[in-house]
């Protein structure tokens, strides 16, 4: 059993051997130049605008949580319409069931301003 | 979908679905009376439909749920306690000021889970179970919010339940591997056809056992009980302590009594380490407490302790249901005085944490005798010592292990019963021997539960037989 890893043994030898070795070239030759554009921390190419450590006004929280609950529902969704066809009316009240069960949420959610920003 | 599954979780849909609707009215209607009545219809309603599944023995969804009467006994015992639960929190969460909806809603949905634990006989199912009963528990413990005790004891109770869960998806993961099927049936058969990879199965059994441990507070798992017991609301605390612990042991009998009696020869050892070293380290811990809530935090710890005890033998199949048997009765009596012994620190308790060391205890036997009663009738049944149901419950438990062939595991437990007696005796001691001004708080369902549950204590201790005859039916249908 452990003769048939081998393979994957080398590879990884290889790829750890071969990814020192390339740092380790661009270290000898690369050029060295340190400007301060180049220390700051990186925001996907903008001007860093304040620290990066600020603190985070705690809605953003919610509105993750609720992003991550529908956008789940959706993740849902995809399997579902895939093989709808073949499981047909069955497939049709589960996934009402579904969305009954998440729509409580959603429900609650607005009704307790969640989705308010002011 | 059969009409056979639809009836195996009938009682559970019916929790859910009104726990949704209880949600939706309590949102949009804003009135908390009605939201406390109508989470009460609901339990009793369900209550109804649990009991008339007794005897019906169903099996439903390609056997990933089993209806008998092993889980008919424990979704009484956890709509009991939900029902119990509100009668302690109608009162105290107005008190304290945290008189919100969503505690039923949660309630609600938390027994859901522990009822599907109940009935589960799929590892998956397990893990779902596990985590609908844990997350509003989690919530739950954070419910006085913004009271810091009670964010910290949500918070802790949050990181280490999940992580406990990582231990049961891993142990079903290992298992899931050494049998290729998650189905405690398949997992049986499988062993029975020397199929199985021991060793891989060993490990995942050994997982789950650790994961579950966490859940019903065993020792070496032990260590967020005490902060989390403290820091949550007083009834949420009540709760917990019997509903997680019972849901938990539902786990862990099924799992290894149903499904994998023939690894016993690697499990007892550990069984019997865990349970020994519970029953010392939650007692002995248990005296050095001057806080009630941790006192009973440590007590609890010990009792969990008693009833793991229950599950060293599970391997020898003559043994096995009169040791379940045991700790199903245990776990019953152990239900009926712990609510009774938190309906007295409710009793007692006043805002910011206060009203909740041994201290405040003084002098309560003279100014309000009645309650003193009941308190001393519950910290003697929690000793074990006869008239009570502890002391019924502890009789059926070590008479199990020691026809297990068990009997150091016994002695241990008698012995650190006598540990006990030391701490819970001091609370009668204080309450009666020395002088203070207590203030006691008298609301009606509070009275009304401690009433009932000192009556219960005194008189079920009694007349035993029919409900040891009930926890006896309550075998686990094996495979």
């Amino acid at each position: 059993m452990a003769i048939e890893f081998l393979p994957i043994a080398i590879l990884f030898v290889l790829a750890i051997a071969l990814a020192v070795f390339i740092v380790f070239l661009g270290s000898i030759f690369g050029p060295k130049r340190y400007i301060n554009t180049k220390m700051m921390p990186y925001e996907s190419g903008m001007t860093p605008i304040g620290p990066g450590t600020r603190r985070m006004n705690v809605r953003f929280y919610l509105i993750a949580v609720l992003f991550i609950l529908f956008d789940i529902e959706v993740i849902f969704f995809l399997p579902w319409a895939v093989v709808f066809r073949s499981l047909g009316l069955f497939a049709l009240i589960e996934m009402l069931v579904f969305i009954g069960i998440l729509l409580v949420g959603y429900v609650y959610a607005w009704k307790k301003g969640a989705l308010e920003w002011e | 979908m059969t009409t056979t599954d639809l009836l195996s979780v009938f009682p559970l849909l019916i929790l859910i679905l009104w726990a949704c609707l209880v949600l939706l009215l309590d949102v949009f209607l804003k009135r908390e009376r009605l939201t406390t009545i109508l989470t009460a219809i609901g339990l009793v309603v369900t209550l109804g439909f649990s009991i008339s599944q007794n005897n019906l023995n169903l099996t439903g969804f390609n056997n990933m749920v089993v209806v008998d009467n092993f889980a008919v006994y424990l979704n009484i015992i956890f709509l009991g306690s939900g029902l119990l639960a509100i009668s302690l929190a109608h009162d105290y969460l107005k008190r304290m000021g945290i008189n919100r909806g969503e505690f039923y809603v949660l309630l609600m949905f938390s027994i859901s889970g522990m009822m599907l634990m109940a009935i589960a006989a799929d590892l998956i199912v397990f893990f779902l179970a596990l985590e609908l009963l844990s997350i509003p528990l989690y919530v739950l413990a954070a419910f006085a919010r913004p009271r810091v005790e009670s964010e910290e004891a949500g918070m802790k109770y949050f990181l280490l339940g999940a992580f406990s869960g990582g231990f049961v998806v891993y142990g079903i993961a290992l298992v899931f591997g050494a049998t290729a099927t998650t189905n405690l049936s398949g997992i049986a058969a499988r062993i029975a056809e020397h199929q199985a990879d021991i060793p891989l199965l060993t490990i995942g059994a050994a997982l789950i056992l650790v994961g579950f441990s966490f859940k019903v507070a065993v020792v070496p798992f032990q260590m967020w009980t005490p902060d989390v017991y403290h820091g949550a609301p007083s009834a949420v605390t009540a709760f917990m302590a019997i509903g997680a612990k019972a849901a938990g042991f539902a786990a862990l009998m099924r799992i290894f009594v149903a499904a994998l009696p023939t690894l016993s020869e690697q499990i007892t050892p550990i069984i019997w380490v865990l349970a020994a070293l519970t029953m010392i380290v939650g007692n002995i811990v248990a005296v050095a407490q001057s806080n009630i809530k941790r006192m009973l935090a440590y007590s609890s710890i010990a009792h969990a302790g008693y009833i793991l005890m229950a599950l060293v033998s599970y391997g020898q199949s003559s043994v096995a249901s009169v040791s379940v048997s045991a700790a199903l009765f245990y776990l019953l009596s152990y239900a009926v005085t712990n609510f009774g012994a938190w309906a007295v620190v409710i009793a007692v308790e006043k805002a910011e944490g206060k009203g909740l060391a041994l201290d405040d205890y003084a002098g309560i036997g003279r100014k309000y005798p009645a309650l003193a009663a009941a308190m001393a009738i519950f910290m003697l049944s929690f000793t074990g010592v006869p008239p009570t149901l502890g002391f019924v419950g502890k009789f059926y438990l070590f008479r199990a292990v020691i026809d297990g062939g068990y009997i150091g595991l016994a002695v241990i437990g008698v012995l650190t019963s006598l540990i006990s007696a030391f701490y819970y005796l001091r609370v009668v001691v204080i309450m009666y021997m020395r002088d203070g001004e207590p203030e006691v708080r008298s609301e009606p369902w509070l009275n009304l539960t401690t009433a009932f549950t000192a009556i219960a204590t005194i008189v079920l201790s009694i007349f035993s037989a029919p409900i040891l005859q009930w926890a006896s039916q309550a075998i686990l249908s094996t495979f």
